[in-house]
């Protein structure tokens, strides 16, 4: 089956369509951050936004950044209840989350997507303008805003409580 | 006595650092082939062609394969006839790694509590072993944090049987997968101190892919847990699939009577690795 194509930031009925094991295409603005910016405060309003778990290499010929692509979700879970409340509509990053935020996923209608880790020389052609929008001191970790076109994902929690790590149970 | 000064050593750490995090070895593409060649799954089939594809991109465009480039592990084996001149050794280690991470993300913090970025990747984590001859020899493994945190050890019991550390071992890997940035290396460890066994298991990944140990026991123990993990089912970053890893590599030392312990250091399938001899 064809990838579905999504904008963000997502509206409800696109994300209501979705089933977990779902190749997509996500063009539009995300924003990356990871540990340390949970850890600090999401800086911008989360309603129907997408969080990318990621940290890029430093880029090369006046690029902001290199290589680009997800770090191990499971790891922002404790903030989940918090963002799900306040309308995040998605976040990408690898491997599976506690079953509690799975269930958050389908409590708040929001979806979960991984993209393929390690691949991030490949994703980073998706990106086609990256700022940095908050806390710049954190380096890698700093919250960029991103504008993607045609990123690649797979849905892995759905709003109806699917789940494509369903094999394995974690 | 051969005289080597330690700026030889900086040149080739920074360097190595740089060809590591850009140009997979041979050996992990001809695996990811294989693999490519036997997975059946759909979703299996497109991630180890993003990677074939991700490894062609990074290495013509010198981008790095993966944007986690890493704790840099270096592993170096000084012959006891040379002499080092000009500094010291660690300092030329890491001097090395900072010069090699120039345009590399820099992913180490100076302390574990207070967390603040040291800026250019150092320190290293050296392992330094002295061997005969006059020669030295570098190798620079990056790893990623997710392979290592996804990683574990357990002091199980010496009447253990041999099923009980397979089940160990196959368990923790499968479950590891997604994490792990699968299919990659599960380095194991068995057999040692509480200190080596973690030593043991990185050093099984610094082993050409699927070259098996020369102990014949521990070749087919290797084959054997490899298949149990791949008829899981987990597949490439846990989506399914046939091909959860593309190898398991396993090194083994003396133990005490009362302990047997196992270490499982999973490596994903950015598996980069650079050596040199000086």
């Amino acid at each position: 089956m064809d990838p579905k194509k999504l904008n963000m930031p997502l509206e409800g009925k696109d994300i209501a369509g979705l089933k977990a094991g779902d190749r997509v295409l996500l063009s539009g603005i995300m924003y990356t951050a990871r540990d340390a910016a949970h850890l600090r405060g999401i800086p911008f309003d989360p309603k129907g936004q997408v969080i990318f778990y990621a940290g890029p290499t430093p880029g090369k010929n006046g690029r902001l950044i290199g290589s680009i692509g997800p770090t191990t979700a499971s790891r922002m879970d404790p903030f989940m209840n918090e963002l799900l409340g306040k309308g995040l509509a998605a976040s990408i990053g690898k491997g599976p989350r506690s079953t509690e935020v799975k269930k958050l996923h389908k409590k708040h209608k929001a979806v979960y997507f991984v993209a393929t880790g390690g691949a991030a020389a490949l994703l980073a052609r998706t990106v086609k303008k990256a700022e940095v929008f908050e806390y710049g001191d954190l380096g890698p970790e700093a919250v960029l805003k991103l504008d993607v076109f045609d990123f690649p994902a797979i849905v892995a929690y759905d709003i109806h409580g699917g789940d494509a790590f369903e094999k394995i149970n974690n | 006595m051969r005289e080597i000064d330690v700026k030889k050593i900086t040149e080739t750490v920074a360097d190595l650092c740089i060809k590591a995090s850009y140009d997979l070895p041979q050996d992990v593409l001809d695996a990811l082939n294989e693999a490519l060649a036997r997975e059946t799954s759909p979703d299996g089939r497109e991630i180890i062609r993003e990677l074939l594809k991700n490894a062609e991109i990074a290495k013509k465009e010198k981008l790095p394969i993966c944007q986690d480039t890493g704790y840099a592990v270096v592993f170096i084996e000084i012959g006891q006839d040379v002499h080092l001149a000009g500094g010291d050794i660690h300092e030329a280690i890491n001097e090395g790694v900072s010069l090699g991470y120039k345009d590399l993300r820099k992913s180490i913090v100076n302390d574990p509590l207070l967390r603040k970025n040291t800026n250019d990747n150092t320190p290293a984590s050296v392992h330094l072993d002295i061997v005969p001859g006059d020669k030295i020899k570098i190798a620079v493994l990056p790893k990623g944090g997710g392979g290592e945190n996804a990683s574990a050890m357990a002091m199980i019991l010496p009447t253990a049987s041999k099923d009980d550390i397979i089940k160990y071992v196959v368990d923790h890997a499968v479950k590891a997968a997604p994490k792990a940035c699968a299919p990659g290396i599960v380095g194991v460890g068995i057999g040692g101190t509480f200190d080596t066994v973690g030593l043991l298991a990185k050093k099984a990944l610094v082993r050409q892919v699927n070259r098996r140990n020369s102990n014949h026991d521990i070749a087919e123990l290797e084959k054997d847990i490899l298949k149990r993990i791949n008829a899981s089912g987990a597949g490439p970053m846990g989506l399914g699939g046939l091909t959860t890893a593309l190898a398991v590599h396993i090194e083994t030392a003396p133990c005490h009577i009362a302990s047997l312990p196992v270490a499982v250091n999973m490596q994903c399938h950015a598996h980069r690795y650079k050596e040199a001899v000086i």
